[in-house]
């Protein structure tokens, strides 16, 4: 690590009703990948928007190459050498690689574009880089992961000296994030300052040289990564000690009833012969990595995305589920890894998204009883602990464990004994975490069973009974809880058939 | 958080509505006259009903551009149905409903199940409808019967003249059809799904709603006002010209949009929609009074349409 390049300090930021930052300090040197760390809401964002200038600062002073500096808007910090690659990419699918890179700034001959000069520039860059990417390829073409190579790669030929990236590994699969983690290797090797947000502790014990956590817009601490553990790291952000104990042993009382049955499901090639048993109270684990196929599996079943064959059936019964609706019926319920595309409908209230699968149940002749519905939908957030003022708020206002609860509780009201969980943590913070979790155990306790869709491996050994591994859209491994170990999943999700 | 925004929209267009009414009386006492009045409700029936229906298309995130000339292609056939085919006049208003109805169940089945943009699609009908109508008349004009004449009781579903005094028995059907129609978008399960869908199509789905259903039953309601409207349109301006009507859905679109209901979906309201309408029947039937000619109603609706809805951008910029 070299010298300090960044030093915020005392920085200060009040929104109406809301003290986002206090008095908070960050220090990046040249040559170090610095992780910022906290829950949901600790301020993290805001921090990295006062530094990028969308925000002003209330208070505090910045500090960057030794100069105090005051940037009012994005277009300074980023002429200064402050870039920040976004967890949502922020790139035109139509043009070609090279004219996203240079765009605003293109080469031009007398008064028209020179293409060929952009193209040959952005080669020069992809070399220095090391980066393997066709400049004239169309940017909609590639992957999520070289798109965001393509976006540090715009912020190295801005004269970047400080690239700021948040949650850059969310989308991401396994041999991306290699390559990701080489180029920041790379940046680090030519003596930048990285501002690393990530959620993953294992990502940033690998690939950063300190951490600074925040909680609650307070500054916690800074800790050199090699010196602590997770624990320590993951005490600072929530204050107190949470253990990621694997589960033991199955919770299933033996001769359980299979209640749901997939015999051969298939679905292009994403889902591939794919049979599994799902028993009452149980909580199947469906591990792999990004992209082998398990979300695709999960909408066949429910009649998401149309299947090309599988048979399913529902407690010993053959179904025919060809859309939502038919699984719905089924008792089956789908809680989408994606929440605000798929899940709620954002607009609408507390109480309207809890009653949207059984409204048919809310209905006393034409009109929507409108006092039962906000009954139940108030019985369902003091069951669920749904944090939210009232059940008239519009659920955009809840945070997104709090919205998590109310797709639950769409289910639960519909009567579904079958729940599809895809990715229920992702997003949440640590502390809304562990009250999913116990609401998941409390639920099979009750008799339902739910399919776990997750890619954090801890979850899965936390939380599953039995584990069905897939690759590549097959499924490559099931095994017991008992006999289930980081190391045996990791090695069924990587067999390549 | 949203509706409270939208609330105020409409509540912005409701103070511009009284502040017209009350500046227009002020600068021409004349404005103020019973006749006056009767002419502005004249003016907003089949543009209200049009605006009516269409709300539910644009709440559901569509677009219905067919509404103006399926007005005219269902007044043409069934105009023609009765005066030259000498159909009863009850059957002849029943088949302009109906007429209005089909269409609406084409853009339907085109939107939800072909899976057209509901902009092309309802494009296509709209072109359609044109055509249609003039061949069915043989591009004919057609005068529906006049108030008095035999058949010419259909007249007092919008207006009785009772004795010299008129009253606008269609502004109290415009009304209710209203309080119908908000009924059925705030209160029942149709229109709950319908504001679902329009704000979170996929999400819906995913719920186990028959989205394609309800997107299609909104298409039909709107295209089924439209046949309505072209019943108020000829009674109250009697001949129907074959290829007209094309304009008329974008007056009811404006309609709409004034009155706050959301153009990428998931918000409408009813109320406001009324509200829209009558502002601008109000500066057309008000303009001429204080000699502006009625070009100068087009130029003042423009204007209050850009303003309404940049109220509701500044709105929403200053909330987030």
């Amino acid at each position: 690590m070299g010298d300090v390049i960044l030093k915020m300090s005392g920085i200060d930021k009040t929104f109406p009703g809301v003290h986002a930052l206090k008095e908070v300090n960050l220090e990046v040197r040249k040559g170090e990948v610095h992780a910022l760390m906290g829950e949901n809401g600790a301020g993290k964002s805001t921090l990295m928007k006062v530094l990028t200038g969308i925000y002003a600062k209330d208070k505090g002073r910045i500090f960057f190459e030794a100069k105090e500096v005051e940037f009012g808007n994005p277009a300074e910090a980023q002429n200064a050498g402050i870039a920040i690659v976004h967890q949502e990419l922020n790139m035109m699918q139509q043009l070609t690689v090279a004219q996203n890179i240079f765009i605003g700034r293109e080469f031009m001959k007398s008064k028209l574009i020179d293409d060929s000069k952009m193209n040959e520039e952005a080669r020069k860059l992809f070399e220095k880089l090391n980066i393997n990417i066709d400049p004239e390829e169309t940017m909609g073409n590639l992957t999520v992961g070289k798109q965001q190579m393509c976006e540090i790669a715009k912020a190295i030929s801005r004269d970047a000296k400080i690239i700021v990236f948040d949650e850059p590994s969310a989308a991401l699969t396994e041999t991306e994030i290699g390559e990701l983690f080489k180029i920041i290797r790379d940046l680090r090797e030519k003596q930048l300052g990285i501002v690393y947000i990530s959620h993953r502790m294992d990502e940033i014990k690998v690939i950063t040289d300190r951490v600074t956590v925040m909680r609650d817009g307070e500054y916690v601490g800074t800790l050199i990564t090699q010196d602590c553990t997770k624990d320590d790291i993951i005490q600072m952000m929530v204050g107190r000690a949470i253990y990621e104990a694997p589960k033991e042993k199955s919770n299933v009382p033996k001769g359980a009833p299979v209640v749901l049955r997939v015999d051969n499901l298939n679905m292009g090639k994403m889902v591939q012969n794919v049979s599994f048993e799902l028993r009452k109270g149980e909580i199947l684990g469906f591990s792999g990595l990004m992209g082998a196929g398990r979300t695709e599996t999960a909408r066949a079943l429910f009649g998401a995305d149309k299947k090309d064959s599988g048979d399913i059936y529902v407690n010993g019964k053959k179904v025919a589920i060809n859309s939502p609706q038919d699984a719905v019926n089924a008792g089956i319920g789908y809680l989408s890894e994606d929440r605000k595309r798929f899940g709620v409908v954002l607009d609408n209230t507390v109480a309207v998204n809890t009653t949207m699968a059984s409204l048919e149940k809310f209905t006393s002749g034409l009109l929507v009883n409108a006092r039962k519905e906000k009954r139940v939908a108030k019985h369902y957030a003091r069951k669920l602990k749904t944090k939210t003022p009232d059940v008239d708020t519009a659920i955009m206002n809840l945070s997104g464990g709090n919205q998590q609860k109310v797709v639950i509780a769409k289910w639960l009201v519909r009567d579904c004994d079958i729940l599809i969980f895809d990715e229920p943590t992702r997003g949440i913070d640590v502390g809304a975490k562990s009250e999913l979790y116990q609401l998941m155990n409390e639920l099979v306790e009750q008799g339902k069973s739910i399919i776990m869709i997750s890619s954090e491996l801890t979850e899965i050994l936390r939380m599953s009974d039995r584990i069905v591994v897939m690759c590549e859209g097959k499924k490559t491994g099931e095994l017991s809880i008992e006999e289930a170990s980081q190391e045996r999943i990791m090695n069924a999700a990587t067999l390549r058939n | 958080m949203k509706k409270t925004k939208k609330r105020t929209q409409r509540l912005i267009a409701l103070c511009a509505l009284v502040i017209l009414y009350i500046v227009f009386r002020l600068i021409n006492p004349a404005f103020g006259t019973y006749a006056t009045f009767v002419n502005i409700m004249d003016a907003s029936y089949y543009i209200g009903l049009m605006a009516i229906g269409v709300t539910f298309a644009i709440t559901s995130d569509g677009i219905d551009l067919s509404i103006g000339t399926v007005l005219t292609c269902s007044a043409l056939i069934s105009g023609s149905l009765i005066t030259q085919y000498h159909v009863p006049v009850a059957v002849g208003l029943i088949v302009c409903i109906l007429i209005g109805m089909a269409f609406g169940l084409l853009n339907g089945v085109m939107v939800s199940y072909m899976k057209l943009p509901p902009f092309i699609a309802t494009l296509g009908s709209m072109m359609l409808s044109k055509g249609l109508g003039s061949i069915f008349t043989r591009a004919q004009s057609i005068t529906w019967p006049q108030a008095g004449a035999p058949g010419g009781w259909f007249r007092q579903i919008f207006k009785i003249n009772a004795n010299g005094v008129l009253i606008p028995t269609g502004f109290i059907l415009l009304i209710g059809i209203a309080a119908a129609a908000s009924m059925l978008l705030n209160k029942t399960r149709p229109g709950r799904y319908i504001v679902s869908l329009g704000s979170n199509y996929e999400a819906t789905r995913l719920s186990g709603v028959n989205v394609a259903k309800w997107r299609t039953l909104a298409y039909v309601i709107s295209g089924t006002m439209a046949g309505v409207a072209g019943l108020a349109y000829a009674s109250i301006y009697s001949t129907i010209l074959p290829g007209g009507g094309a304009g008329f859905e974008l007056d009811a679109i404006a309609g709409v949009v004034i009155g706050g209901t959301s153009m990428s979906g998931g918000f409408g309201t009813v109320s406001g929609t009324l509200i829209g309408v009558l502002i601008m029947s109000v500066l057309k039937t008000g303009l001429p009074f204080i000699g502006l000619q009625t070009h100068y109603q087009q130029v003042a609706t423009g204007i209050v349409l850009v303003f309404a809805v940049f109220v509701d951008v500044i709105n929403r910029k200053r909330k987030n």
